[in-house]
């Protein structure tokens, strides 16, 4: 057996180096200002296409690069350090689009999409949450019947990240009315599908960026083979596609988390009060000494469970990594701000965006309660 | 990064598992409601390796590493947070320092026998007015001749009861502040040297917690460490390491507490089912699992840190730090969970809860912890 280490390999320094370059490059200039206008950043997505960066864990066979999930994460921390709004849209393509699409996909529905999604040529999104079903993701509404050789969708998806900027959706609709959770199916549906319609873009709090939308499906087609997995077995994709993707919003966490510490520093060096700056009062070094531990906490726990991602006990641990680092970045936002005054109330600090973007984490890919019942579930089963 | 243990770092862990629950669980109860050593237990430990887990065979232990340290006082600490200290002090605060800075002579004398388990050591820094301002320490060191003759008194000596040997700090010059302090290993039978009674705490009441005196104590040169003024030095640099041990202590305190909420809450039956089966319960547990497994996570990341040689101050106090308030979460919530019966001693939570308050205090406070994290950030990052 490998001996236990916390080292990076070649492979992912290499890769952490390359995005935090280009991230610094070509992203932070405009990050302030896409927020402002609320602009997604058509140019730098498909720039991060080129690189690789839109379906990282697709295999070489589906012409992608096939890195590992925590070569995945660390990339994931490196775009939301600088731009949180477009890590999300990075890592909703790759964890909840190509990954499951790779997992549960036909052999022939692999081979005729995965190479434009990990090339970046095409973007993905994931349809699960419904206006009446969130966290009870089980009572969705939404239908798929069978018509000779085609599924007919109907529906709508909330809240749906890059609804209006993608091209393909891994979809779940009910099969079986009286089915409950096993009455679930997933699909794939192209949205040139007849039937499929986008909603206007949804005006949030934060991830101004990032393009979220309603979509809606009227007798929307797709092929039969557009199914993935079994018919019924919808719900585990979903379950099993969120377990490995909720790494990738604690790698989003720990992007945020690092950069609300870094901001924290760097005002509390330069603000002076009382004749001296601010980081020289036990005051404010506490709550840098206590953001730093934290963060190293959800730092140690979201590396430990994207290196474990698809072994025996993997859904916990990315649970407690989503739960932790998600909770320690909202506390690490809410400091840094503190620490800031009352210009961390103006947006002309970038702590204020950061506090806004932060807000989603405990709610997205699962809330923190729900993140609590899935780890209650592993603790009380043993 | 791949954070499994290796086959041999689990059967260490199988191995001191059975260890503490054959030998050290069943006198626990005892050892906190009495404040009594855990004497019997001690001999088994060392003849395990437990007393110098990473000292090399050569001078006396196991020569196992810093991780498989952190194993050790984790599961001794899941059953009993006062042998867990016992065995942290005698591996981090005795043979750690005389093996990084004792010369050959000394390591001969005192590390072999301490790393054995044939003498036990305890390590005296703290003082009446000098506890987190260890600099501010009065007990003297004065040359004569070949000798020092060495004056004051020490406080909070966890192991002072039984000890052998005493890692004393003094001062050869208090007007020097930190640059006059200077550390000596001195048997417990040297003329001038004393021990009080045994500390009543509010938990880890087995560990022999004592204040120590030195009246004219005559202290061979050969048996100072490193040079006169190194002692502050050789003091952070072994509470360095220490903190990796209290942060192991933590862990295995919260592990003991989290794993009976665990099957209590299973057991529990109210409003005619398992209490693990309210949101309520399932919350408690979750976060408890959560911040326990992220606390290992850092004191591992902290001992691994250690083992490669790199500069771990800043990985030791967070661990410190996190694992020692998380302990206090888990244990008080494993005490919520148990209802009334956690109040009561015949449960063993209310004591790993009164056990754990202390981590946040020895080894350096929260505070100190605090600041030396801030201080690597703000000005060494």
């Amino acid at each position: 057996m490998a001996e236990l280490t916390f080292e990076l390999d070649e492979e992912q320094r290499l890769l952490r180096d390359e995005v935090k370059r280009f991230a610094e490059e070509r992203i932070r200039p405009g990050t302030a200002e896409r927020d402002r206008n609320h602009e997604f950043a058509h140019d730098i997505i498909a720039e991060m296409g080129e690189m690789g960066l839109l379906g990282m864990m697709v295999s070489e066979d589906f012409g992608g690069p096939g890195m590992s999930p925590l070569t995945y994460a660390l990339a994931v921390e490196e775009l939301a350090t600088v731009c949180p709004s477009i890590s999300i849209t990075m890592s909703v393509t790759n964890s909840v689009c190509c990954w499951p699409l790779e997992k549960y996909g036909s052999d022939a529905l692999k081979a005729a999409v995965l190479p434009a999604l990990a090339s970046g040529e095409a973007i993905g999104g994931f349809g699960l949450t419904e206006p009446g079903s969130g966290s009870d993701a089980g009572s969705m509404k939404s239908t798929a019947r069978r018509d000779g050789g085609e599924w007919v969708v109907n529906g709508e998806k909330a809240w749906i990240t890059n609804g209006g900027v993608g091209k393909y959706f891994v979809v779940l609709a009910r099969t079986d009315p009286d089915g409950g959770a096993r009455g679930i199916s997933a699909f794939l549906v192209p949205s040139d599908a007849p039937g499929f319609r986008v909603g206007g873009a949804e005006e949030k709090m934060g991830l101004k960026a990032s393009n979220t939308t309603t979509l809606y499906f009227d007798d929307c087609r797709i092929p039969a083979d557009y199914l993935l997995a079994e018919e019924g077995a919808g719900f585990s994709v979903a379950m099993g596609t969120l377990d490995h993707s909720r790494v990738g919003v604690a790698a989003q966490c720990l992007g945020i988390h690092r950069r609300a510490l870094e901001l924290a520093t760097s005002y509390a060096q330069e603000r002076v009060q009382f004749g001296v700056p601010i980081a020289k009062h036990q005051a404010i070094q506490f709550k840098i000494a206590d953001m730093a531990t934290e963060l190293e906490a959800a730092r140690a726990l979201t590396y430990h469970a994207a290196s474990m991602d698809g072994q025996p006990g993997a859904g916990r641990l990315a649970s407690q990594a989503k739960l932790y680092a998600s909770e320690a970045a909202n506390r690490a936002c809410w400091e840094a701000l503190q620490i800031h005054g009352g210009n961390g109330f103006s947006e002309d600090y970038e702590i204020a965006r950061l506090y806004r973007d932060v807000r989603i984490t405990t709610i997205y890919e699962g809330t923190s309660e729900m993140q609590r019942m899935v780890i209650a579930r592993h603790v009380t089963q043993r | 990064m791949h954070i499994e243990l290796s086959d041999e770092q689990q059967m260490l862990r199988d191995e001191v598992r059975r260890f503490a629950e054959e030998v050290v669980k069943p006198i626990a109860k005892e050892v906190d409601a009495d404040g009594r050593f855990p004497t019997e237990a001690l001999p088994i430990a060392a003849e395990m390796g437990l007393m110098g887990v990473a000292v090399p065979e050569e001078w006396g232990g196991a020569g196992m590493d810093v991780l498989s340290y952190c194993i050790v006082i984790e599961e001794i600490s899941r059953v009993c947070g006062s042998t867990g200290v016992i065995l942290s002090v005698n591996n981090s605060l005795v043979c750690d320092p005389i093996m990084k800075f004792g010369n050959d002579d000394q390591k001969e004398r005192f590390l072999k026998p301490l790393a054995a388990g044939e003498l036990l050591g305890c390590f005296g820094l703290t003082e009446p007015g000098a506890g987190s301002d260890a600099a501010a320490l009065r007990t003297t060191a004065k040359r004569d001749g070949d000798d020092y003759i060495i004056n004051g008194n020490k406080v909070f000596i966890t192991n002072g009861t039984h000890a052998d040997v005493a890692i004393v700090f003094a001062t050869v010059d208090p007007s020097l502040r930190h640059k006059g302090i200077t550390a000596f290993v001195v048997h417990k039978d040297t003329p001038g040297y004393s021990h009080g009674h045994h500390e009543y705490k509010l938990g880890v009441n087995g560990s022999g917690t004592t204040e120590l005196a030195f009246e004219d104590m005559r202290v061979s040169a050969a048996d100072r460490l490193g040079e006169e003024g190194d002692g502050f030095k050789i003091a952070m640099a072994t509470l360095d390491g220490g903190r990796i041990g209290i942060a192991a202590q933590a862990v295995g305190i919260a592990r003991g507490g989290f794993e009976e909420a665990v099957k209590y809450a299973q057991e529990r039956e109210q409003f005619g089912r398992s209490i693990s089966k309210f949101q309520a319960i399932q919350t408690y547990l979750a976060d408890m699992s959560t911040e326990l497994d992220a606390g290992r996570l850092l004191t591992w990341k902290a001992a691994w840190t250690k083992m490669n040689k790199k500069r771990f101050t800043l990985e030791a106090a967070q661990a410190k730090l996190f694992t020692s308030v998380m302990a206090q979460r888990v244990t008080n919530s494993a005490v919520q969970i148990h209802g009334g019966y956690g109040y009561i001693r015949e449960y063993n939570v209310e004591r790993y809860f009164r056990d754990a308050r202390i981590t946040e205090i020895y080894e350096g406070t929260s505070e100190i912890q605090k600041m030396v994290i801030a201080d690597w950030i703000l000005n060494k990052g």
